[in-house]
This record gives C-alpha cells, sequence and structure tokens, in this order.
C-alpha cells in the first residue's frame, strides 16, 4: 500500500522546472530555405559555446537561450551577414570565451608553441642517438 | 648508471608536480560565471514593447536620459529571482531607479510575479527571444547592470542579489551617477 502511495505521489508531482513556456525563437528549430545559408550557419553553430550548459555548442543543445542564439545566427547569416563577423559580434559580448574555434592571442601562443619545440627537441635527441648508435659500426 | 638515476627521479618529479597541480586545480571552486565583455561601451539599441500593462516598454533610448539606472535581467520562471525581490525592493528604497527586462515570459506570468513578489520597476521591456539580453552579453537569470546617465554599461552583477549585494551595487549606482557629473 505505501508503495502504491509512494507511486501514486510519483506519478502525480508537478516538477519544479526552471524553464520558461514561451515558444522557441522561429529559427531556433528551423533550418534555412537555402542549403548554401543552412551549412554555413549549422558550421558556425557547431563552434559556438552554449552560455547555459557551457560543454555544449549551441547546435547541441536544447537549452532555450542556445536556441535564442541559433536564432541569430540563422537570422543574421540569412540577411548575408559573413559567419566570422557572427563570432566577432559574440566575442565582442562574452569574450573568447563563446567561441570554440582555437586562437593565437597572447594568452594561447605557448600552446601552439610548445609542440613545435617538443618536436624539434625530439629530432635533435634522435639524431645524436642514431649518430652515435652508426659511429662504431663504421 | 648515476645519470640514469638522477633523470629516473627527475621524472618522478615532473609527475608528482603535475598530480600536485591537477590536485590544486580541482580544490579550487569552479567559477560558472560568464562575464559579459560590454562593460565601458554604451548600450546595444533595442526597443522593447511593454511586457506588462502598467509599465511602460524599454528602448536603449530612455537609458540614456542623464540618470543612472539599474536594468535587472529576470523572468517569471526564474527561481533564483524571487530570492532577490526584497533586495531589488531596498535598492529601490535606497533611491535607485530600477528597469526590468522580462526574459522569454507571458504578460500574465509577469504580471502575477510582480503581484506576488513585488514591483519595483518604473518600466519592463520583453524579451521573447533573447536578443537584447545576447546584445548585452548576460548569459542568464537573473542579472543586473548599472547604467550611466549616457547609456554606458558600468557595473554587471551575475545572479541574484542577495543581502550584502545591496551595498555594492548602491556604490556602483553612485559612482556612475558621480562620474556621470565629473564629464
Amino acid at each position: 500500500m505505501r508503495v502504491l502511495l509512494a507511486l501514486v505521489a510519483l506519478i502525480c508531482a508537478a516538477p519544479l522546472a526552471a524553464q520558461d513556456t514561451l515558444p522557441p525563437a522561429p529559427y531556433a528549430y528551423q533550418q534555412l530555405a537555402d542549403p548554401a545559408q543552412e551549412a554555413e550557419a549549422a558550421a558556425l553553430m557547431a563552434t559556438l559555446r552554449c552560455l547555459k550548459c557551457q560543454s555544449q555548442s549551441i547546435a547541441d543543445s536544447d537549452a532555450p537561450m542556445a536556441g535564442d542564439m541559433r536564432h541569430q545566427v540563422r537570422t543574421r547569416i540569412a540577411a548575408g551577414e559573413d559567419p566570422e563577423a557572427i563570432r566577432q559580434w559574440l566575442v565582442q559580448r562574452y569574450g573568447d570565451y563563446v567561441s570554440y574555434q582555437p586562437r593565437v592571442s597572447a594568452s594561447t601562443w605557448p600552446l601552439f608553441a610548445i609542440p613545435l619545440l617538443l618536436a624539434l627537441l625530439a629530432a635533435f635527441i634522435l639524431r645524436g642517438r642514431l649518430g652515435k648508435r652508426r659511429e662504431p659500426g663504421a | 648508471m648515476r645519470r640514469l638515476r638522477i633523470f629516473l627521479w627527475a621524472l618522478v618529479a615532473v609527475v608528482g608536480g603535475l598530480f600536485a597541480l591537477f590536485a590544486y586545480q580541482l580544490g579550487q571552486p569552479k567559477d560558472e560565471f560568464v562575464e559579459s565583455a560590454m562593460i565601458g561601451e554604451p548600450l546595444p539599441a533595442f526597443d522593447l514593447r511593454p511586457a506588462v500593462g502598467d509599465r511602460p516598454g524599454l528602448a536603449n533610448t530612455d537609458l540614456a536620459d542623464g540618470r543612472a539606472r539599474l536594468v535587472n535581467i529576470f523572468a517569471s520562471w526564474c527561481i533564483p529571482c524571487r530570492v532577490e525581490a526584497p533586495q531589488l525592493e531596498a535598492l529601490r528604497q535606497s533611491g535607485a531607479e530600477i528597469v526590468g527586462i522580462a526574459i522569454r515570459d507571458r504578460p500574465e506570468d509577469v504580471a502575477g510575479f510582480l503581484q506576488i513578489y513585488g514591483n519595483p520597476f518604473t518600466a519592463i521591456g520583453a524579451d521573447d527571444i533573447s536578443a537584447v539580453q545576447l546584445s548585452l552579453g548576460s548569459s542568464g537569470v537573473p542579472e543586473t547592470f548599472v547604467i550611466d546617465g549616457r547609456g554606458v554599461i558600468r557595473y554587471q552583477h551575475i545572479g541574484d542579489i542577495r543581502p550584502e549585494h545591496v551595498q555594492t551595487i548602491l556604490y556602483e549606482l553612485r559612482e556612475a551617477e558621480l562620474t556621470e557629473r565629473g564629464a
């Protein structure tokens, strides 16, 4: 009986959801009519961060705010805006954080420089070793 | 042999250092706030319809009339917005003029929310597709911006305003008013 009551309570419980009830923005889930423009928009949306969910792109997220961001991207692309200009518009508002596209800047250049340095170092060490091994045989 | 031993100990030290770094970083509190990069910038252009019947809507030109204001981004469906209502009322009583932007909200829901939790706003614009929120660099509800009399964004408070934040926000509002007059 108690289990049954608990089950009934579970079914009747209204979830306390912090979500709005408005329908999504027109272009949140609707593709652009022009396939070339939609492809441009999709490529851009895959490299923009959802601000609500932070580890997803706005193309991956069902958060209402991600839908509103997709609407922005699609309507701006439809209006003829360049995808990089749209990215820049968002970066101006949220910083580099909003973009997943890697960019060389004052704080990120070591990420690009260190692998190069390591490859050079490895080549140098290998050359020393291989050169040494050949000598006694000669 | 000795060189190899030194090399191995150095390797252990490097790996140990790496783990110490991981432990340190894992111990740091997570910073989930995405700050707006628009501080110091003028408000972008917008013109929002009224969110409720008894208050006017909101346009960026309304916020460049020489008076510093607070812009509160809220929604009736946002639970922390209920928690900050008493603090907004305290700010209003301390002389702050507060305007609101309601995100993705129905007029009847906004009206119901204001009836229960109070209405500290002199104007409320309805932002149905978060367009103005995105153009402000705001990433959630609630958030509160200090706008000076020329319509320049001066300060951003992310999250609900707790009692301990009221003084800081009032200070930032006064600062916005003062530099205004000095300029």
